[in-house]
């Protein structure tokens, strides 16, 4: 298939189409607007369901009965939205159910701003909503990715019954690249078994979340618990290596601020130092191994992200003070720039061979 | 004139008294004994076959506890006289 | 059962009402809410195409007592719920099960857009001016000068404004084919009720739009009542404020709500 110059937001609308979304639900936000829009046109042109909600609340329920439905449904917001269906995010995690979630993330906490961050990594990865339980996080930093993410978010969501999230800041929706989109798909002519389509010539069919009493409960959350175990082991985890095979230093970052990372990365090469980056891709399931081994290989790693430090705790965690972890973050949507990674990186040299260095602008560690 | 009897399932029966209220006649009563819940639950007790079957007592029962049936007239007649 | 020469079933538990006790507290009206939209079921013969959104308050577990496939929605949500679902599955019937809290307080919002679009939906709303389940604290629906474990002094208009008269306010969308409310309270009004529960579901198999039910109910517990207290207090305290009555009729169904029907209860 041929490229086209695409915008994230419309690109990761045409890949769910072609992926085999069946249904829609969704509400006007900034920064991913215009992935509702293009749902709204494609989507009835194609004679499948869309509606937008009234509000986030209603969306993410409606996206919940569709999924019991049996259906291959998606929804997308930005942050303040994900807060308002976080509680239908937990209570589809509780029913074992499919479905995909594109989250653009945008400045906050509150109503923040229009700008792209990365806050909403903790939100995403850590849970669904209350309770015990996530959803598998797939991080794309090119519009490439962002069909690419959509294509495997529909896969991995019918493969594991589960809730899949495709995490992208502002910048990612909102820019224009080359990329190629997959052909379209045929949709499912039957509806899973476990569905509710009407209890024709079987018993009926109950999806609730509700499990009264401390063993019943704790025996489904045991059941949630394999299912993330199981998405685990089965190799599920994905990242990008640039530059590691020699590196003494290492950089760790996803989305756009790994890109504004390669740049830096080839930067320092240029000036000699051997430094290279991981790049997560799946955030959940994080890839530990990769991240010990490389612990273990350079002398300081850079976590850079757009963010107060929260994939931070994660790479620390993973490292196990194998090697040092210094941060760099901004907030309110600034993005970081490849000459201002370098420099945290040539500070971070310095810091880690005795020599002080004054503090700096926007540095958090 | 038509004449009907109930079966009420004491095991469904909360003793809400909905029944006793509703039946015309009043030959709902509430038993003696208790049942496998802990309630005391309504029992049909129709010595002079007062129930004309109008189910009044089925559709205002909360727990479809009640089954009603309705003689055809000669049929209840006959039993008048028989028993007589 | 024995049955006797020359006599003839008048009534008995409908299929689509499972075989089992509830939870209900004794002389709760859900009982009888359950036991109609079963029967209609039964009436339809819709069992095998029905789906049954369940809600947060006393009935959550409707699905353990309707034989149809079902749900649970979040607290509020069934509106939303439904809209996904029959919009996925427009073959089915699905239908909606909420109390006051649920459809009034949290989910008015889906409740109203639901209506606003025309979703082809049924929504039976039990009514009893209460929140049972938390423990009878003081509903959207609540009188003034009722007194709740949240409005211990009697609902004051005041403080806590006024009560919701849901089936008028949803009456004037454009989208809401049929709105009516209803009581159970005596046996002549559950006869009522029930016709008005099969022309809500007749509604939504002929493709016209949104239609609620609204059913005066009561709550022994809540309010502190014998279910015969209870049943006289929905007559002589809800029925002047919630008026008995048709406030949306589509002209396709007028045909229907002028029919007499002559069964009693069963599917007989």
């Amino acid at each position: 298939m041929v490229k086209q110059l695409l915008k994230g937001n419309v690109a990761f609308a045409e890949a769910a189409v072609r992926a085999g979304c069946e249904a829609y639900f969704g509400y006007p936000i900034t920064p991913q607007t215009e992935l509702l829009e293009h749902m709204s046109r494609r989507m009835v042109e194609l004679d499948r369901v869309f509606l937008q909600a009234e509000s986030e609340v209603a969306a993410v329920n409606m996206v919940y009965g569709a999924a019991v439905a049996g259906s291959r449904v998606m929804t997308s917001s930005s942050s303040p939205g994900i807060s308002l269906m976080q509680e239908g995010f937990s209570y589809m995690a509780a029913s074992d159910i499919p479905a995909v979630v594109i989250d653009i993330m945008r400045g906050g906490p509150g109503l923040g701003n229009i700008q792209p961050t990365q806050g909403d990594y903790n939100q995403v990865t850590k849970s669904a909503g209350h309770g015990d339980f996530h959803p598998i996080v797939l991080a794309p930093a090119t519009v490439q990715e962002a069909i690419d993410h959509t294509v495997l978010a529909f896969e991995l969501a019918q493969k594991y019954r589960t809730l899949v999230f495709v995490l992208a800041d502002g910048a990612i929706g909102q820019m224009m690249e080359p990329a190629e989109l997959p052909p379209m798909r045929d949709l499912p002519t039957e509806r899973p078994d476990w569905s509710l389509t009407g209890a024709d010539g079987r018993d009926h069919n109950v999806i609730t979340s509700i499990n009264l009493g401390a063993l019943n409960l704790e025996n489904y959350n045991l059941h949630l618990q394999r299912k993330l175990r199981e998405i685990k082991l089965a190799g599920e985890t994905r990242f990008e290596a640039v530059h590691l095979e020699d590196a003494d230093y290492a950089i760790v970052a996803f989305g756009t601020a790994a890109r504004a990372s390669v740049t830096a990365v080839k930067m320092l090469r240029e000036a000699g130092i051997k430094i290279g980056l991981l790049r997560p891709i799946t955030l959940w399931p994080f890839p530990e191994k990769e991240l010990l081994e490389l612990a273990e290989q350079v002398k300081g790693i850079l976590v850079v992200e757009m963010n107060a430090g929260q994939m931070l705790h994660d790479v620390r965690e993973a490292a196990a003070a194998k090697a040092p972890v210094k941060f760099y973050g901004r907030m309110g949507g600034y993005i970081p720039l490849p000459a201002d990674i370098a420099d945290e990186v040539n500070k971070m040299i310095a810091d880690l061979a005795g020599i002080n260095v004054e503090g700096s602008n926007g540095h958090l560690s | 004139m038509a004449s009907g009897r109930i079966i009420i399932n004491e095991e469904r029966c909360k003793g809400c008294g909905l029944c006793l209220e509703a039946c015309p006649p009043g030959v709902i009563k509430v038993a003696d004994h208790i049942n496998s819940m802990g309630y005391r639950p309504a029992t049909f007790y129709d010595p002079e076959f007062l129930c004309t079957g109008c189910a009044l007592c089925a559709i205002v029962c909360p727990d479809a506890g009640i089954t009603v049936f309705r003689n055809k007239p000669m049929a209840r007649q006959k039993v008048i006289m028989e028993v007589a | 059962m024995v049955t006797f020469p020359d006599e003839k079933l008048v009534y008995e538990r409908p299929e689509a009402l499972a075989d089992v006790s509830t939870h209900y507290c004794p002389g709760c009206t859900h009982g009888v809410a359950h036991r109609l939209v079963a029967e209609v079921i039964d009436e339809l013969a819709i069992r095998e195409k029905t789906i049954l959104v369940a809600s947060v308050g006393c009935s959550v577990f409707s699905y353990n007592y309707l034989d149809v496939d079902a749900c649970e929605a979040a607290h509020g949500r069934a509106a939303a719920m439904a809209t996904g679902i029959k919009r996925v599955n427009p073959d089915n019937v699905v239908f909606t099960y909420q109390g006051d809290g649920d459809l009034a307080s949290i989910g008015i919002a889906e409740t109203i857009h639901a209506a606003a679009r025309g979703e082809n939906l049924t929504i039976i709303f039990l009514n009893n001016a209460i929140y049972g389940m938390t423990g009878g604290q003081m509903a959207p629906t609540s009188l003034i000068g009722q007194k709740t474990s949240s409005s211990p002094f009697g609902r004051d208009e005041h403080l806590a404004g006024y009560p919701l008269r849901i089936v008028e306010l949803l009456a004037e969308l454009d989208g809401t084919v049929y709105s009516v409310r209803r009581s159970l309270h005596d046996a002549r009004h559950i006869i009522q009720a029930k016709k008005a529960i099969k022309i809500a579901f007749e509604a939504q198999l002929m493709g016209l739009g949104l239609s609620i039910v609204e059913l005066l109910s009561t709550c022994p517990t809540n309010w502190h009542m014998t279910p015969t207290e209870a049943c006289d207090w929905v007559r002589d305290a809800m029925i002047p404020y919630y008026p008995l009555g048709d406030y949306k009729v589509a002209p396709e169904l007028m045909t229907k709500t002028n029919r007499k029907h002559s069964a009693i209860g069963g599917a007989r």
